[in-house]
Formats: structure tokens, C-alpha cells, sequence
């Protein structure tokens, strides 16, 4: 069924492949997150309750759903790293918890600087945000894990696996809001019934969720092309490719 | 697939498996340390199955609805008290200090303090709690009723212009 997967788990056509896409990427990121984000801080009415200060949101939202979005990938690539013991995945593992790492970072600040005003408070222990905070550790904790053992195989099989536990902190981040008192609100665009936001609002805040999404695909694109230039520096066709004796 | 793969796969799926279970059942445990907030039926009727109620003198956190009509503001200081409400009975809550922005008659608040009397908490910090929705003004008043004027542009009954007549007369619409 994946057949035609295989060739990518081959280094040299996956570098290739990435940096082929790596400028549509770029330029589509760039362009999808000017126009989101333009649109959501300038131009979207105010809301009849929080006045200016939603407008957070559209920087809030795309970076929390992506912080997910990002630790889906690396526990798919830590998955894929774990059971057909394929290099390039732990590679893409580790190329995706940095950047999952400051997405959720981006999403806890700019909630505190939301929750300060709004709710009156920077941080309050609930459990949507502590369960947030833990996938931040989580992130970290699977960069710390691999650069932590003398044997760089032991340490990502244990970054993999820590990458793919961690995965159960995803749907009780999701649900956090629902299963307990929280402070934090409800979910307005991520639920089965009509979304409880304007659709003026709505437009530039699905715009800004794609841009983080597609900046997220290119950001791992650039960092997983440096780490198999990186690790394969020896092979024959990377000497070539940059040029050295 | 592999006898070698398929091997690790299964051993895979249990560690993850089991961990899910051990963590599930943990916050299934603790769910009533993890609830950030008392209600107020919770907090008058008891909490849980075995109808745990909080004893006086205890820390506690509370959440709910501001009761319209309950706010009461002291003259002289920052003292307000108001009650509170989810479906069932209401509690009061006793707070001297500066209300969030978001504080209304009708909005979802969250107070810590500690429990005076079975129904009254003397509130240390309150917290605003606001809804998933978010909508332009023009929107909220249409859908509803829900008629909100910015503090700069209000139109308080006791307002008077100022000495030097910079006063501007509030606008008909909000602005924002």
C-alpha cells in the first residue's frame, strides 16, 4: 500500500524532493501569513466583548492548533522511525521539535499576554493550559532525550518512543476544556456545530491557521535537508553536491 | 509486513496502550483536583458522588455567573459583593480589590478566597471567564441584544463635563 513511499526513505531523493518544494513553500507560507495576519490585525471588526484585544487570536489559535498539528508529524515520522527503523524519520523527528517547540511556546506567551487583560490573570493553573505547558516539555524532552546518550542509536529509539507516548497529551489538550472547569474557554472553530465566531473574523483566522500549517511543512523541509547534509556528510553524492574534495 | 517489524509494532501499541490506561485512569482520579473551580451547586450541595462538601476556612476557588441585580458596591472603598450562579442555588461572593475590565453583571466569573459561611466566599482574586464566541458589536446586538458601549464612550447618568468643556458627547454607536 505505501510502496510508493519507499524511495523517500532514501536520503539523497529525499533531500532532493524536499528542496523542490521548499520554495512554493516558502513563498506560499509568506504569502498566506501576510495576508491572514494583515487582514485578522487590521482588518477584522472589533469583538462586542473583548474590544481590540481578540485579536491576539489570530496568532494565539494558528500556533496552539499548529503546536499540535506539529507533534501529530513527529510522532507519525517517530512511529514510522520506530518500526521500519528507517534514519530519515528519526531525522524528520528531530527536525520537527524544535519548530513544534516554538509554536507552542508563541501560543503560551501570547495566551498570557491575551489572559492578562482579558481574564485578569498572566497564568492560572487549569487544565488547559497546564496540559499546554506539558506539551512544550514534551518537545523539549525529546530533544533532550536524544542528544542524551553516548550512543546516538539508544538515544533516538528513546527520543522516538518518548515522541510517540507523548501523543496521548494531544486529546487531553483538545479536550481539557470539556472534561473539566477550566478558565479557559470552550473550543469556537474545532467543533461539530456551526463555529461560534463571526465569519469576518472566521476568514482571516483559517487563512493564518493554513500559513502556520504551511510554514511549518517548509520550515521542516529546510531543517531536515541541513540534518541529512549533516549526517550523511561521508556519502559520496553530498561531497559532490557541495563541492569538497 | 516483517515477523521483525510486526513484532515491534505489537510491543509498541502495548507500551503506548498501557501508558494511555495508566494516565486515563490517573486524571479520571484526580478529576476533582484538575476542575479548576467549585460551581455553586457544587459548592452548596456537595461535590462528587459522595457529596463532599468544603469546609469554612478552606481555600477554595469558585465559578460561575454574576447575578444581575446583586452587585453591590461599597461608597467608600473598593469592597463589592455579588452573587454567584450556575443552575441551581447561588452563593455570595465578598471582594475588595479592582474587578477585571471584562466583570459584568451577567458574566462568567472565577473567584479564589476562602469560604466564610457554607454559601459565602471573601473573594482574594477575581478572575473573568468569557465565552467561545466571538462576533462584531453591530452582530451581538443583532443576535442578542446585547447593546456594549467602550467605558470612554459610556453615558453614565452621573456624568457631568468636565470644568474645562473638552467634555465630547458620547457617540450614538461604539466605534470599535
Amino acid at each position: 500500500m505505501f510502496k510508493w513511499l519507499d524511495p523517500y526513505a532514501k536520503s539523497e531523493t529525499l533531500y532532493h524532493f524536499c528542496g523542490k518544494l521548499l520554495p512554493y513553500l516558502m513563498v506560499s507560507a509568506l504569502a498566506l501569513l501576510l495576508l491572514g495576519n494583515i487582514w485578522g490585525l487590521a482588518f477584522t471588526p472589533a469583538d462586542y466583548q473583548q474590544g481590540d484585544s481578540y485579536r491576539i487570536i489570530h496568532i494565539h489559535v494558528p500556533s496552539a492548533i499548529m503546536s499540535m498539528g506539529a507533534y501529530a508529524a513527529m510522532a507519525s515520522a517517530a512511529f514510522v522511525a520506530l518500526i521500519w527503523q528507517i534514519k530519515v524519520a528519526h531525522w524528520a523527528v528531530l527536525a520537527i521539535a524544535p519548530i513544534g517547540a516554538t509554536y507552542t511556546a508563541i501560543a503560551l506567551i501570547t495566551g498570557m499576554a491575551w489572559g492578562k487583560p482579558m481574564w485578569g490573570a498572566w497564568w492560572v493553573w487549569d487544565a488547559r493550559l497546564t496540559s499546554e505547558l506539558i506539551l512544550l516539555f514534551l518537545y523539549l524532552g525529546v530533544i533532550a532525550l536524544n542528544g542524551a546518550f553516548s550512543d546516538r542509536q539508544v538515544g533516538a529509539k528513546v527520543s522516538s518512543l518518548l515522541a510517540l507516548i507523548g501523543v496521548i497529551n494531544l486529546p487531553i489538550i483538545h479536550f481539557s476544556v470539556e472534561w473539566w472547569n477550566t478558565l479557559h474557554q470552550g473550543a469556537s472553530i474545532t467543533k461539530f456545530a456551526r463555529p461560534s465566531i463571526d465569519p469576518s473574523m472566521l476568514w482571516p483566522l483559517l487563512i493564518s491557521i493554513l500559513a502556520f500549517a504551511v510554514l511549518l511543512m517548509a520550515l521542516t523541509c529546510l531543517r531536515l535537508r541541513t540534518a541529512i547534509l549533516v549526517n550523511e556528510q561521508h556519502r559520496p553524492w553530498v561531497r559532490k553536491l557541495v563541492g569538497g574534495q | 509486513m516483517q515477523p521483525r517489524r510486526k513484532k515491534r509494532l505489537f510491543s509498541i501499541l502495548l507500551i503506548i496502550s498501557l501508558i494511555a490506561g495508566a494516565i486515563g485512569s490517573m486524571l479520571y482520579a484526580l478529576q476533582q483536583n484538575i476542575d479548576l473551580f467549585y460551581t455553586p451547586t457544587q459548592l452548596v450541595e456537595g461535590l462528587g458522588k459522595d457529596k463532599v462538601k468544603p469546609v469554612v476556612g478552606q481555600r477554595l476557588r469558585i465559578g460561575g455567573m454574576v447575578v444581575p441585580g446583586t452587585v453591590s458596591r461599597d461608597a467608600q472603598s473598593l469592597k463589592v459583593r455579588f452573587q454567584l450562579v450556575d443552575t441551581g442555588p447561588t452563593v455570595w461572593v465578598e471582594y475588595d480589590g479592582i474587578l477585571p475590565d471584562l466583570f459584568r453583571e451577567g458574566q462568567g466569573i472565577v473567584a479564589q478566597g476562602t469560604l466564610l459561611a457554607p454559601d459565602v466566599i471573601q473573594a482574594s482574586e477575581v478572575l473573568a471567564k468569557h465565552d467561545e464566541e466571538y462576533m462584531p458589536p453591530e452582530v451581538a446586538e443583532a443576535m442578542k441584544g446585547i447593546r456594549h458601549v467602550p467605558p470612554s464612550q459610556a453615558d453614565f447618568p452621573a456624568s457631568e463635563p468636565s470644568s474645562n468643556g473638552n467634555y465630547s458627547k458620547p457617540a450614538d454607536k461604539p466605534t470599535y
